[in-house]
């Protein structure tokens, strides 16, 4: 079955691949993994916030953002963009945005709901004492979250976080709906111009799973080590 | 914002001739409600047979349903689903790939097996946690009742494992729903599709996609609170499962 196999085309293509494509995809996941956590951190502080205006913003914003696919969202930021960027740099028509920064702000927007969840969850976790403790000493509420919550929500959700990032890696190649060349809209290219769908998905295919396999595995032996030291 | 909005556009007639644009939307809904559920079948019976095979003492099967997870979790849906449709018709014996590119409905299928399959990893790895958190105690004292290992489970670690992985088992149904927008790609036009064509059709870029939003919501609406009453109709009372 692998007789009329054509493995030069990998070959061939391996620059445009991963120079391009891998290299989108993975500033992509980065950027937009960063950008998330800030984000959600904050909204995750919205929605544990005494202003009871302030947390109902936010959990209505975290819970539609949730119920929709990513597909879906993807659509919305793509043609939303550049009226949010007309908005912003007050020109007169929508602008035109580029394709990275298109997808950069659609998954920080996105994923912005579920790194919340994992803040929140975090942050609920690390016991009431504390953040009384930072007050006993005259700390403001910023710096109680500064220097004693949030570093230690973050230090115990540091695997969840993680696991979502690798979802995250995964979810990433869905640009394709907007023709977007990241890995696998790269890998897509090359294969409908050379006719090599089978090794061109198949390749593709084993290089996510060969990423993701490694990833998980250090995230599963993360945990392991903050296990232990608790 | 200069753009031309007109909220009547769902009561025009479709591209199609047979209805209006929102009768466009809801027959996408129906697909993708058609999709969700073959694929949520297909999910929970595989799942549960590689959750249970990942908590059995035997090393092989634990290995099997530990190898099983894995390969579906570790590659995306979107990559998954190319490999059923595209990929796997060309490496078959010529008269079986034959036949499902010429398969009827073959996008509405692909879909299906493919979502469920990869859904399968995520319930096999919920009922997994579910097994494991129950005591080790229920084990033990089914084996002491004399009950082979097929019966324990069958009548004393499933029933509990399943009604404690009900909320968790929500949230995976809700992702399979939304989880069927990605056969877009592979020609499946569903609700997402539906609201693109409008929106290709129409221009009505954002009342497509405002439509389509909100009937992903009201689905969900309606999943939560049917798994919140099937949850309070199954639970045990005086059991930590019954709030």
């Amino acid at each position: 079955m692998f007789a009329n196999f054509d493995f030069d085309v990998i070959r061939r293509s391996l620059g445009y691949l991963f120079f391009d494509g891998m290299t989108f995809t993975l500033m992509l996941t980065s950027l937009s993994a960063f950008g998330g956590l800030v984000f959600g951190t904050l909204i995750a502080l919205m929605r544990l916030s005494s202003l009871r205006l302030l947390g109902r913003i936010a959990g209505l914003y975290v819970d539609l953002i949730r119920s929709l696919p990513l597909v879906l969202v993807i659509f919305w930021f793509y043609f939303l963009v550049p009226y949010i960027g007309q908005w912003v740099t007050g020109s007169s028509r929508p602008i035109h945005v580029g394709a990275f920064t298109s997808s950069l702000v659609t998954f920080i927007m996105f994923e912005a709901a579920y790194f919340s969840e994992i803040m929140r969850a975090g942050i609920q976790s690390i016991s009431k004492g504390q953040p009384a403790a930072a007050q006993a000493l005259g700390l403001t509420y910023s710096q109680t979250m500064r220097y004693v919550v949030l570093p230690q929500a973050f230090h115990n959700m540091l695997p969840v976080l993680l696991t979502q990032t690798i979802v995250l890696f995964q979810d990433t190649s869905l640009v394709y709906v907007v023709s977007i060349p990241d890995f696998l809209g790269a890998a897509s290219k090359v294969a409908q111009r050379d006719g090599r769908l089978v090794e061109m998905y198949l390749f593709a295919a084993m290089v996510y799973f060969v990423i993701s396999c490694i990833a998980s595995f250090g995230v599963r032996r993360l945990q392991t080590r903050i296990a232990f030291v608790h | 914002m200069n753009y031309h909005w007109n909220w009547h556009i769902f009561l025009e007639p479709g591209p199609d001739g047979s209805g209006s644009y929102l009768g466009l939307l809801l027959s996408g809904l129906v697909v993708t409600i058609e999709t969700a559920l073959c694929a949520w079948i297909i999910a929970l019976v595989l799942g549960s047979i590689v959750g249970v095979l990942r908590t059995l003492p035997s090393k092989t099967a634990s290995w099997i349903g530990f190898a099983y997870v894995e390969f579906f979790r570790n590659m995306p849906l979107l990559v998954q689903l190319f490999l059923w449709f595209f990929v796997l018709p060309e490496l078959l014996p010529p008269s079986w790939g034959l036949w499902m590119k010429q398969m009827s409905h073959a996008p509405f299928y692909t879909a299906a097996i493919g979502i469920g399959l990869f859904m399968s990893a995520r319930v096999a790895e919920q009922l997994r946690a579910g097994i494991g958190s129950l005591p080790r105690g229920q084990m033990l004292a089914a084996t002491a009742l004399g009950l082979t290992t097929v019966q324990a489970y069958r009548y004393v670690l499933l029933p509990m494992a399943f009604r404690i992985i009900m909320p968790p088992l929500t949230s995976e149904f809700l992702n399979t729903i939304k989880n069927t927008s990605v056969a877009i790609t592979i020609g499946l036009v569903e609700l997402t599709g539906e609201a693109r064509s409008m929106q290709e059709f129409s221009f009505q870029v954002f009342e497509a996609f405002t439509g389509a939003t909100v009937l992903y919501l009201l689905i969900n609406i309606l999943v939560v609170t049917a798994m919140r009453l099937l949850e309070r109709g199954l639970a045990v009372p005086g059991y930590i499962t019954g709030k």
